[in-house]
């Protein structure tokens, strides 16, 4: 019988069936960090117990971090207090800690495959929804809440319900100018936000085979703004090219061994999905959310949604987040302008995002009145971006070149928006309040998108900012 | 590990309107900041129920006539965005025992059941009715039948879903999993010592 990469990779998993017909399922990997974790310990230490594998428990601190700042304490004690105690845990229960002083901290979601922890045909989870990013690899990937944490610290295992599959198969090219981040709003737009529920999203096709690694992680990060918990991509030889050599990769035979078991977890041919979905790549455009979800997003040449015009069904939820983003209806998206643009996060702060953006915005300056900030997804990426020049070109063109951390995806250290301040941003989440101001406003869209309202000084298109034309 | 069995849930109601309400609505990250998750309820929707001045902001949970509701009435997908668990634990710290919406995300629901909150699922047109009731009536008892997934309010039953691994789990007093998975660990153990990858 032919399998999916979920059914093998949970199979290989099950520990066995809990009495309410849940599976109790083997975590081979855990990732924590400062926010959702320190309760999970209270509890751990309530119930007497201790961390099952500490060697498959790897920490690292994003949310809280000032990234203007690396000198201790922090300006607001209450961070300081959660570093503290993210440091105290790891050192009581002998767990691996990318702290900021060993120049491999960065987003938990940035640093687990650039030191090769994520690999093929694993489980991970992590107090964290975009946990769905480390699919890009093969992985079944969890993000979970503080309970669960704890049973993963207490048992490396957690209790689940199976997922159904559904495979969504992005065929042909994507046209110049168009990114993995206009792929994944695209399919949230087209399927909805809540779509997912239920399903591991198995992410697939000609536009997925010839993505890079990063660009199948910017799909996979966004899978729970889709609904779906789970989502991935089969790995192939890009897979193994990407971890080769990295600190927690396997080494020498151990190698070799680890590549055809981690081929043989890839979907067989032939299997059966419950759900099938394709999608076009010529007919994704530069994608950009008007509203309060990341569902409400449309192309970039496409006005703003009249709610006069909308079915019943969604005329309230337009006509709330038209009210909140203080848009127009029937008005282009192209032109709003903005006040602050925002690269970096779990989904956009890679090495190949700078690199895009640089080879654009040299030689061009950020609008008047725009505060423009640029923030690496990881110490690594930070300083591969030095080598290569990348952040003296986002420096000279008016960016804010920051240290490494989740930053102003959502407010939990001063990176924030301040009053009805309207941001380009590369994150994943437009939802009220979501960039630390209760009136601030988010508008999604690549990379490239946030440079071309940068330097414009208004949402626009980035193909006709940049020059970009259509490949022959 | 014996933990309550919950198979019914009476109290009053309140209609928090809305569909694909966030975990960052329901308690907004700034107030994440804690290493407890102790005080948390006094933040439940913060920054939809208070002006910057923190003066209250025309809201449900504001109006003095739904105090002390113990069931939360919303819309579709309650709950989607962040896993944080700060959201359903501000829920119960608030006061909530139980949700009654049309749908819910996914993790949020997990995260819910492991605290004990059943999270029942009913249509559109069954919790305008019951808003409608609560509306009229705010003293008016909503009983939630967890083990029927039944809700009965002023004479009147609906139907109501609830997926049967957390149905099983709420009335049978197991919704906590530590116990459980506890007692699967040589199981764990045989099925750890088959994948290389956990002795890297």
């Amino acid at each position: 019988m032919p399998k999916s990469l979920f059914q093998k990779v949970w199979e290989a998993h099950t520990v066995r069936t809990l009495p309410n017909g849940q599976t109790q399922l083997l975590i081979g990997t855990h990732l924590i960090h400062e926010v959702t974790s320190p309760q999970a310990f209270g509890m751990l230490r309530d119930l007497g117990l201790r961390v099952r594998m500490p060697h498959r428990t790897f920490a690292t601190v994003d949310h809280i971090v000032p990234t203007d700042q690396v000198a201790e304490p922090y300006a607001d004690p209450l961070a300081d207090a959660m570093i503290r105690e993210l440091r105290r845990n790891c050192r009581e229960f002998g767990l691996t800690f990318f702290d900021r002083s060993t120049g491999r901290q960065g987003i938990v979601h940035v640093v687990g495959p650039e030191q090769g922890i994520t690999q093929p045909g694993t489980t991970i989870a992590c107090g964290d929804s975009h946990t769905s990013t480390h699919g890009a690899f093969g992985a079944i990937a969890f993000g979970i809440g503080t309970t669960q944490i704890r049973d993963v610290l207490a048992t490396q295992t957690m209790a689940l319900g199976r997922l159904k599959v559904r495979r969504i198969d992005v065929t042909g090219r994507l046209t110049a100018g168009v990114y993995a981040k206009d792929v994944i709003l695209h399919i949230i737009r087209t399927l909805g936000v809540n779509g997912g529920t239920g399903y591991a999203y198995e992410y697939g096709g000609e536009v997925f085979d010839r993505f890079s690694m990063e660009e199948r992680m910017t799909v996979c990060n966004m899978s729970i703004e889709g609904g779906a918990r789970v989502g991935y991509v089969n790995p192939d030889e890009k897979t193994f090219a990407y971890l080769e050599g990295r600190p927690h990769a396997p080494k020498g035979e151990a190698w070799a061994a680890a590549v055809a078991r981690w081929r043989g977890f890839a979907s067989d041919p032939g299997c059966t999905y419950d759900d099938v979905v394709t999608l076009r790549g010529e007919e994704i455009p530069p994608t950009v959310t008007w509203g309060i979800n990341p569902g409400q997003g449309i192309a970039i040449g496409e006005s703003i949604p009249d709610p006069s015009k909308a079915v019943a069904d969604e005329k309230a939820s337009i006509e709330e987040a038209l009210a909140y983003m203080k848009l127009q209806p029937g008005k282009p998206i192209r032109g709003t302008r903005i006040d602050v643009a925002f690269v970096g996060s779990c989904t956009n702060g890679r090495l190949s995002d700078f690199q895009e953006v640089a080879r654009y915005l040299k030689g061009r300056r950020v609008a008047p009145g725009v505060r423009a900030i640029a923030v690496p997804g990881s110490q690594i990426v930070g300083s591969l971006c030095a080598s290569l020049g990348i952040d003296k070109v986002f420096r000279e063109a008016g960016f804010e070149w920051r240290e490494a951390g989740c930053s102003m995806c959502l407010a939990m250290n001063p990176d924030k928006l301040v009053g009805d301040q309207l941001c380009a941003s590369s994150s994943n989440r437009n939802f009220k309040g979501r960039q630390g101001s209760p009136t601030g406003r988010t508008l999604l869209m690549s990379p490239l998108m946030v440079a071309a309202a940068a330097v414009t000084g208004s949402v626009a298109d980035a193909r006709e900012v940049f020059g970009i034309k259509p490949v022959a | 590990m014996s933990l309550e069995k919950i198979t019914r849930i009476a109290g009053r109601a309140v209609p928090v309107p809305g569909n694909d309400i966030d975990t960052d609505r329901i308690i907004p990250a700034r107030f994440m900041k804690c290493v407890t998750f102790d005080g948390l309820g006094e933040y439940l929707f913060y920054d939809v129920r208070k002006n910057a001045d923190g003066s209250d902001r025309k809201h449900p949970l504001n109006d003095p006539r739904f105090r002390g509701a113990t069931i939360l009435l919303s819309g579709a997908n309650f709950g989607c965005g962040s896993s944080r668990e700060h959201a359903p634990q501000a829920i119960q710290k608030y006061g909530f025992k139980a949700i009654v919406a049309e749908s819910y995300a996914e993790i949020f629901f997990g995260n819910c059941t492991t605290l004990g909150i059943p999270c029942l699922s009913a249509s559109r047109a069954d919790i305008q009715q019951i808003a409608a009731a609560v509306e009229a009536d705010p003293r008016i008892e909503v009983m939630l039948d967890i083990a029927a997934c039944e809700i009965r309010f002023g004479g009147r039953s609906i139907k109501a879903t609830l997926r049967e691994s957390a149905r099983e789990a709420l009335v049978n007093g197991r919704w906590d999993a530590i116990g459980d998975l506890l007692e699967g660990a040589e199981d764990a153990k045989r099925v750890a010592s088959g994948l290389p990858y956990l002795a890297y």
